[in-house]
């Protein structure tokens, strides 16, 4: 590999960013835009969630236990109900999502056994909504007793699985304030960051085809890496600037806590982008057409993203089928070791399994695209 | 080291059920300007693209400078130049930055580049373009400097794909005195034309149809086997006038083109008078009859036509 032919693919590449100012504005205004809208619109989403409860006990405990789901902001108490048949009408009505029922016994075992459950009956016709529900749930429960482990267990058509403890716990003791947005931010920098790397390289490669600039590219000595690397890296400087927006906007914005070194965030940030260009990259080898490109990657980034990462649906929650898809899903490692880092405060050495993960999944992508671009017509 | 410059044999490629380069073998000179004539789809671009090892041929051998490029067309690349058809530098970019960045894909020396930016920009009356984009330049100027980026790097041969279709008359001009530059200094040419104005230039030629070599030889010998001359005629009421000219003596034979007919003939003196009598006398509108040089077209049909006859 030249040096030389590097650079100066890393001149011409970075003169055209230059010029078409205005694709240099949207790929930086972008993820503005974006870790606003999904920031604000997850939080829409989830707050004041419809609730009812059906204290069959009316103890202390259990009254103080129902005070944390009125406490939190992320529950609306909407009806007091006072018998089963209630229950059923608030929820064929739809007056609520989900109704947290504590049995008779439920002081009284704590006490006797130190451990106890209560009943959450939900309205699943909405998945989405059911799961966070379930998942704000299990957190106001666990935040409700530091020594008490408490489960829940499902009745009924809908049911709740019964959910590890201790991922329960993990979920609130690292969020005391049981502000969800805390888990949702961090998410939301990857899903923005999935989407605007991987838009930016995906294009790179298909604009040379349609401009008819291939042709003499392939016609030089040049090699497949050196145009991958030269393209490749101005646009890692565009990423590494979103990425400081989009992490900047969650610290300074929306105000979730950082606990840990910037060196660790920089270190997945950079192998995060480094996947997601490739990704790009690799799309942009693949299919001729700007459009076709830009979609594909879009595909290919966003919707794993979104669905299998664990930003929209907890992975512990998934079907058993789904779960070991997610382990492919590179977004996956990046969301876990930035919670990790804000909320935690983890260092390279706690996340040594999602930075090797990236790791080999940047050299796997970034071999795999250099060798799929073929210096032909053909 | 007293082989050809450009080999190619038996070479073949099909998009499909199209073959547009069909069993083509020729053989190009160190230093001379050999020229590929053909017409639209003739597989021109084709046979370029396969020796500038950007294409893989389907079957055959192609040796540039003693390099075997179907087996390493990696290994022809820093030897060659190479001049696609359709505009391949970058438009968004300025002539300088175009320069600079082909001459360091090839690796260049700086001063050398400059020296020769220097002298191929003056040499094509382009230096006050230098900072101009080079998607703002005329269409002459773009291929002018399209052959400055093709010759920084110096190559041993240049491969130049119908260079000065759609370029204005002074470039051109520019253009080819370049390519006899060029050609003084042993620099081997292939290029594509559809122009027999242009091939009538080339030291050699080798006529392409429908993928396969017609004939390959000098431009004069080429005019030879279609002596006489091509005559125009303009009129609205072309195929009355073809149909007309058809049966008179000492024409070879008449061709429909745009807004009016060639006429091949014999000779050109003795045929133009007798031409428009005719004409005149079947109450034909027309502009006076003109010799033309005659197009790629008028040479292959009158060439095919002899071949026809002659079986
Ligand atoms: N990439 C391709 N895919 C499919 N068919 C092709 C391709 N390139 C060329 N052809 C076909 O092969 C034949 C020869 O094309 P080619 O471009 O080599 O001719 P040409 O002599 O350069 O013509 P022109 O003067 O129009 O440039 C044509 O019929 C063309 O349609
Ligand atoms: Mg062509």
């Amino acid at each position: 590999m030249k040096l030389r032919r590097v650079r100066a693919v890393v001149v011409k590449e970075g003169l055209q960013i230059w010029r078409d100012r205005r694709s240099l504005i949207i790929a930086l205004l972008m993820p503005f835009m974006q870790m606003l809208l999904l920031g604000y619109g997850v939080n829409l989403d989830i707050k004041h969630v419809a609730v009812c409860t059906f204290d069959r006990e009316n103890s202390q405990t259990s009254q103080s236990l129902l005070k944390h789901f009125q406490a939190s902001s992320y529950f609306a108490v909407k009806h007091v109900l006072d018998s089963y048949k209630s229950v059923t009408t608030a929820l064929d009505r739809g007056d609520c999502v989900i109704t947290i029922v504590i049995p008779p016994d439920f002081s009284e075992r704590l006490r006797d056994s130190g451990q106890s459950s209560i009943q959450a009956i939900l309205d699943a016709t909405d998945d989405n909504t059911a799961a966070v529900a379930t998942g704000y749930a299990q957190s106001v429960v666990s935040g409700f007793s530091d020594e008490v482990q408490l489960q829940f267990s499902g009745i009924g058509g809908a049911s709740v699985a019964a959910a590890a403890p201790l991922s329960l716990e993990a979920r609130v003791w690292y969020n005391e304030d049981l502000d969800s947005r805390n888990f949702i931010i961090p998410g939301v920098v990857a899903v923005v960051m999935a989407l605007v790397g991987s838009q930016l390289t995906s294009l790179t490669i298909s604009r040379e085809w349609e401009r008819g600039t291939m042709e003499l590219l392939v016609s030089t000595p040049i090699t497949s890496m050196e145009l991958m690397i030269g393209k490749l890296l101005p646009y890692f400087a565009i990423g590494m600037l979103d990425a400081t927006f989009c992490l900047g906007i969650a610290v300074w914005w929306f105000g979730v806590p950082f606990r840990g070194s910037l060196a660790t965030l920089t270190l997945v940030t950079v192998l995060f982008l480094i996947v997601v260009l490739s990704i790009g990259y690799l799309v942009s080898v693949t299919i001729r057409t700007q459009l076709g490109a830009s979609q594909i990657a879009l595909i290919l980034t966003m919707l794993p993203t979104m669905m299998l990462s664990g930003y929209t649906f907890p992975i512990d929650q998934m079907p058993d089928f789904i779960r070991p898809v997610t382990y492919l899903v590179y977004s996956r490692y990046y969301l876990t070791a930035l919670k990790s880092i804000f909320l935690k405060g983890s260092g390279v050495v706690d996340l040594w399994f999602p930075i090797l993960i990236m790791l080999l999944y940047a050299a796997a992508v970034g071999t795999w695209a250099a060798r799929a671009f073929r210096k032909s017509l053909d | 080291m007293s082989e050809s410059a450009i080999e190619v044999a038996g070479l073949t490629k099909s998009f499909g059920s199209v073959t547009a380069v069909d069993h083509l073998s020729f053989s190009v000179d160190r230093g001379e300007i050999f020229g590929l004539v053909g017409p639209d789809g003739a597989g021109k671009t084709t046979t370029v693209r396969m020796i500038a090892g950007v294409m893989r041929p389907d079957a055959g051998t192609i040796m540039v400078d003693g390099v075997d490029v179907v087996t390493d067309p990696e290994a022809v690349k820093p030897r060659v130049s190479y001049m696609p058809q359709r505009f391949g530098l970058y438009e968004d970019l300025t002539v300088d930055e175009n320069i600079r960045f082909y001459a360091e894909i090839f690796e260049i020396p700086r001063k050398l580049r400059i020296e020769r930016a220097e002298r191929l920009l003056a040499a094509s009356n382009m230096l006050q373009f230098r900072q101009r984009l080079a998607g703002q330049l005329s269409g002459g100027m773009k291929q002018k400097l399209g052959l400055t980026c093709a010759l920084i790097h110096a190559p041993r041969a240049v491969l130049l794909d119908e260079p000065t279709t759609g370029v204005d008359p002074v470039s051109r001009r520019d253009f080819w005195r370049i390519l006899f530059g060029l050609r003084a200094d042993g620099v081997t040419i292939l290029i594509s034309t559809a122009y027999l104005d242009e091939a009538e230039r080339c030291s050699r030629l080798a006529l392409l149809n429908e993928g396969r070599v017609l004939h390959c030889d000098t431009p004069a010998s080429l005019k030879a086997k279609m002596p006489g001359a091509m005559l125009a005629v303009i009129s609205p009421s072309m195929r009355d006038a073809r149909d007309l000219v058809a049966k008179l003596p000492g024409v070879e034979n008449v061709l429909l083109v745009g807004d009016g007919i060639h006429i091949h003939v014999d000779d050109a003196a003795r045929r133009i008078p007798e031409l428009t009598a005719a004409l005149n006398a079947a109450g034909i509108v027309f502009e006076p009859v003109r010799q033309v040089i005659p197009s790629v077209e008028d040479l292959f049909v009158s060439l095919t036509e002899r071949e026809e006859k002659a079986a």
